[in-house]
């Protein structure tokens, strides 16, 4: 091992300085070294990669494919059974597994554009100068700073149908009163997607500011001298200018809606009964509470195969607006 | 030149093979080590060792987990630095982890030999735990420590044994009860605490003309479940058939429990839509005279200074009854491995139940009646509690039950009682759910 160890390091170390003295080596010795050199750029990340990311989804597919409990001696092999299950409606994890897929859908659907169009706003306001900027820039993003339990601690109790503040001033102000956010939908979505807007929106508009920041002043000026309004000149030169900021931002925003845990989770647990209950909740819950890790593990491929259709489709959207 | 190539391309393999065996490797790890837990679980389902009552070996090192994270965590301390005093030789390392996540780590700790000795849990989990192999049998210890039925409710000691093995050493007994604001009361002309289902429901309609609107909330969730199942039991139901086979919790009497709950809401004594813990900080907030709720909560109003009482819950179905569990101590599959450590958990255990009157401070019932009967106990603020010990129900030992009933029971209560389901259809439906879900679990234990 130390020897090899030792050749390793001269063929990349030692080659270099070596081939410079021979002379006549060196074209020989730079592809070699050449060949090498990228693999032990890489190795640090890759060994990483291979032990954080493809084991685990090796592993992953390999607990599918099982009856897995890891407290129990006996993890028998049971074939595609996890995944035929998720389409038999008979089964006991049919439709509580659909149910959460649902939710996780409507929860996407609605916060992922007011995720996109909101920060949006508030970086092209952002990007004006106007005193007390950086104080207004500071407000917006400070949410983001704050965990998700801080975050749902917080707006659960001020969100309270009985006892909390929103409804006590909602009714100072002679409106309705007794909203259930947290026990009734479509009123916990609202909450839960109005809280996911404060609580990141400031994210995605530094992101938006700084792609804004990238735009020439020159292209706007230019398309002043072409006697171009406001809004052409947005949507000329602003917009086609942020289209890969916003690709980026979709996509991102996609896949964090589509992950969403711990909102529902601690605010809602998952209520009115189950239908705020989302994939990566059911999924957690199954596998980490009920040690149903084979039907789990089965679950997370449905949601990971969904989620990478989905982004193809975003990246085909830009690519094809782009073309 | 050749011998670069060489060096250089047998590098790359040699990086490669290393990256797959590094792969390999973490996946033979993981479930090598599964299998030989289970079987080194095997091997030690019976514990050789004979306890004698006392520790002479050398010292040793105990690993204790428990989850007293709330007003009960300063009593435990207390008595575990007491118990330190009096086995120098014992060092009993802590770690207190919330309930809620304690189940799930327990099992995953013990399992890679990083969990506890000995443990507290509660008894509806024993069974779950023994069937993981997580716990062993102590028959021994419940021997010779001469524990026998006649010392405990025969509830309370027989829901602490699975497949004839006796897995947990039961410490106290805590159940659901009602507590109820002294001044409210008072103010209202309510004189006494309602022990029928009529005397509440007049004074709740006493209390509701004096001055609160919504005397009694009723949660959706938390603690929902066991008022149900509280109320089941009044009505002459079971939950679950004893052998684990299938829930019955959809009977006449199950219905008729949820119905009464639903009732509650309907009458307007509970405002509708109560979120998740909202009346329990309502009472504490003094916007509501009467709430059921556990007595570990006792020391917490104490602290909140509200000025309350406790009581036994109103028999409302025919046959006083109220949901209860109890804090079990256990011994792990780990500490079967070392004889020291065992002897050292089992004089742990040993002492721990004789001086369960201490733990009374932590608004529980020790479960021995021969504390039961000190006058430390006597005197606490449960002691109407203690004194209906016998009218206490506990779920039957099946293994997985808690997490069934969190899927299927849970539900249904919270979807009747947001008035989302009719009671009747929401119970049916959870009971065929979890019905499937026992058969499930009957075959995945072998049960």
């Amino acid at each position: 091992m130390s020897t090899s160890e030792a050749a390793r390091r001269t063929g990349v170390v030692a080659g270099p300085a070596r081939s410079q003295a021979t002379g006549t080596a060196a074209p020989a010795r730079r592809r070699g070294g050449g060949g090498l050199a990228p693999w032990l750029f890489l190795a640090p990340y890759l060994v990483l990669f291979l032990s954080f990311v493809v084991a685990p989804i090796v592993y992953g597919l390999w607990i599918s494919l099982h009856d897995y409990d890891y407290t129990l001696p006996g993890k028998p092999f049971v074939g595609f059974d996890n995944y035929v299950k998720l389409v038999d409606p008979s089964s006991t994890t049919f439709s509580n597994f659909w149910a959460a897929m649902r939710a996780t859908g409507i929860f996407t659907l609605f916060s992922v554009p007011l995720l996109l169009v909101l920060p949006l706003l508030v970086a092209l306001v952002m990007n004006g100068r106007f005193r007390g900027r950086n104080l207004f820039r500071a407000l917006y993003f400070a949410p983001y700073v704050l965990g998700v339990a801080v975050v749902a601690v917080i707006w659960r109790f001020l969100l309270d149908a009985n006892i909390g503040i929103v409804n006590q001033y909602l009714g100072d102000l002679g409106l309705p009163e007794a909203i259930p956010w947290l026990t009734s939908t479509p009123q916990a979505w609202v909450a839960l997607v109005g809280v996911t807007v404060w609580w990141t929106l400031g994210f995605n508009a530094v992101i938006y500011l700084a792609g804004l920041q990238e735009i020439s002043a020159e292209l706007y000026e230019a398309a002043r001298v072409d006697g171009a309004n406001r809004w052409q000149s947005f949507w000329n030169v602003t917009f086609p200018g942020l289209r890969p900021v916003v690709s980026f931002v979709t996509m991102v925003t996609i896949i964090a809606s589509a992950n969403m845990f711990g909102q529902s989770y601690l605010m809602t647990r998952g209520g009115p009964g189950v239908e705020t209950r989302t994939a990566i909740g059911f999924i957690a819950e199954t596998g980490l509470t009920s040690y149903q890790m084979g039907d789990a593990a089965a679950m997370s491929y449905v949601l990971t195969v969904v989620l990478m259709l989905l982004s193809v489709m975003v990246f085909r959207a830009f690519r094809e607006k782009e073309a | 030149m050749t011998d670069s190539t060489i060096s250089s391309s047998l590098s790359r393999r040699r990086l490669l093979t290393l990256g797959a065996s590094l792969a390999a490797g973490s996946a033979l790890a993981a479930c090598g080590g599964g299998k030989s837990a289970g079987e080194a679980a095997k091997g030690a389902s019976a514990p050789q060792s004979t306890f004698s009552g006392t520790y002479d070996g050398p010292q040793v090192e105990l690993s204790y987990w428990n989850g007293f994270t709330g007003g009960d965590g300063p009593f435990m301390k207390q008595m575990v630095g007491e118990f330190m005093k009096d086995n120098p030789k014992i060092a009993v390392k802590t770690n207190t982890v919330e309930w809620a996540q304690y189940y799930q780590r327990v099992p995953a700790a013990v399992q890679a030999g990083k969990g506890p000795d000995v443990g507290a849990m509660h008894l509806d989990q024993l069974a779950t735990n023994a069937a993981r192999n997580v716990i062993v049998p102590i028959d021994d210890l419940s021997t010779s420590l001469g524990l026998s039925a006649g010392d405990f409710t025969p509830e309370v000691w027989q829901a602490g044994t699975y497949k004839d093995k006796r897995y947990g050493i039961p410490l106290d007994v805590h159940s659901l009860a009602m507590y109820y604001n002294t001044d409210e009361f008072e103010r209202a002309g309510v004189t006494a605490a309602p022990k029928t289902d009529a005397e509440l429901q007049d004074a709740l309609g006493t209390l509701t003309s004096a001055s609160i609107p919504n005397p009694f909330w009723m949660p959706n969730r938390w603690p929902a479940h066991l008022m149900f199942l509280s109320l089941l039991w009044q009505n002459g139901g079971e939950p679950y058939a004893k052998d684990g086979t299938k829930a019955t919790f959809d009977s006449d009497a199950g219905v008729k429990a949820l119905s009464w709950m639903v009732d509650v809401v309907n009458k307007g004594f509970s405002p509708k839509n109560v979120a998740v813990d909202s009346q329990y900080v309502a009472f504490k907030n003094k916007k509501l005279a009467v709430t059921w709720d556990g007595i570990w909560q006792i020391n917490d109003l104490k602290a909140a200074k509200l000025p309350f009482a406790l009581a036994p819950l109103p028999n409302i179905g025919g046959t006083q009854a109220a949901w209860a569990n109890s804090h079990n101590f256990y011994i792990t599959k780990q500490a079967t491995a070392d004889d020291n450590k065992l002897n050292a958990a089992k004089t742990f255990i040993d002492w721990m139940s004789k001086h369960s009157a201490e733990w009374a401070g932590a608004g529980m019932v020790p479960a021995r009646k021969s504390v039961r009967e000190t006058a430390k106990v006597q005197d606490t603020t449960q002691a109407p509690i203690a004194a209906q010990i016998s009218s206490l129900r506990f779920l039957p030992p099946v293994p997985g039950l808690g997490d069934v009933q969190a899927q299927t029971l849970e539900i249904a209560v919270a979807d009747a009682v947001l008035g989302k389901k009719q009671p009747a259809a929401a119970l049916k439906d959870a009971a065929t759910q979890a019905t499937k879900l026992m058969e499930a679990n009957n075959k995945k234990f072998g049960a």
